[in-house]
């Protein structure tokens, strides 16, 4: 299994806010164990997907330039569980930006049956506040060099999978 | 220009909120990281706090300065500061009173210095120094 927690971007407004996508399939293999008979989703890889959401938004704010990793999660709130079959929309917003760092709040939606992906209807059903650090640029250089490890492949990757969508979607309308 | 008690209640509330700390545990002498548990990280999202919660800028390094003497042998000797690490600490960290510290100036408790109170003070004088 890879480690990435959302599916697509559906909104991204560069240094303000995102939202992703993640659909929940019965056939990811954390169901098997979470629990048996009864598959929810951890609420770690909730917390994981909203930081990979939020992650991006402040990476691209510096166009990738910071190697932007997770230093604290001020706070998170589960309201109720997220289940199989169900699609999660990660709702994100920068508090603050600074050359050391990144704060954003987050939220979690579920689509109400037969939604389509747009505007969250629901009450959320989770929502956090996450705290990023830009790894000291010195410090870094010595152990990683030039390479930026965290937003070196699949993540970058995901927002030009938004932009294929969506210029899908314009061409059939 | 808010009260001393002003800016004291609001410290106290971002601290709160911060460090995940009860309101009780707040004293205008409780050490940030001895007494309230914050570490390294926490410095960092305090800042971002106090500018939101005051409206003011604070520079990098400012309040909570990183490294202060960089191993520097003439302010630190033996793992005491010296006079002269004692003078650049006054320059530095005007708003921190450091009275306590000069009688014992072991480099392990330099982390004391960082009060509940000395984030009050810098920020009375920031907000003074505004108008």
């Amino acid at each position: 299994m890879r480690w990435i927690w959302i599916d697509r971007f559906v909104k991204f407004e560069r240094g303000k806010s995102a939202r992703a996508v993640k659909k929940l399939s019965l056939a990811e293999d954390y169901f098997q164990q979470h629990m048996p008979g009864y598959p929810i989703m951890p609420a770690c890889f909730i917390l994981e997907g909203l930081a990979q959401t939020g992650g991006i938004l402040v990476g691209e704010a510096n166009d990738f330039k910071e190697k932007v990793v997770l230093a604290k999660i001020t706070s998170a709130k589960f309201h109720r569980e997220a289940v199989a079959g169900e699609t999660l929309l990660y709702d994100t917003e920068i508090v603050t930006l600074r050359p050391e760092g990144a704060s954003i709040v987050g939220k979690v939606y579920t689509l109400a049956p037969g939604q389509s992906i747009g505007e969250p209807v629901n009450p959320p059903m989770a929502e956090a506040e996450i705290f990023f650090a830009h790894l000291d640029k010195s410090r870094s250089q010595q152990l990683f060099g030039d390479l930026n490890f965290v937003f070196s492949g699949e993540l970058k990757h995901l927002l030009g999978l938004a932009k294929v969508a969506a210029q899908r979607t314009d061409g059939a309308t | 220009m808010p009260t001393q008690a002003e800016i004291f209640k609001k410290v106290s509330a971002t601290l709160v909120e911060a460090l995940n700390v009860d309101h009780e545990e707040i004293q205008p002498t409780s050490t940030l990281q001895g007494d309230l548990g914050a570490e390294s990280i926490d410095f960092l999202d305090i800042v971002f706090r106090l500018e939101r919660e005051f409206g003011i800028k604070i520079p990098r390094n400012e309040l909570f300065p990183e490294s202060i003497f960089q191993g520097d042998p003439e302010f630190v000797l033996n793992g005491k500061v010296t006079e002269k690490g004692l003078k650049e600490l006054r320059e530095k960290m005007p708003f921190a009173d450091i009275g306590k510290f000069e009688r014992n100036p072991d480099m392990t408790a330099i982390s004391d210095l960082f009060t509940v109170d000395m984030i009050a003070k810098y920020i009375e004088g920031k907000l003074g120094s505004k108008a």
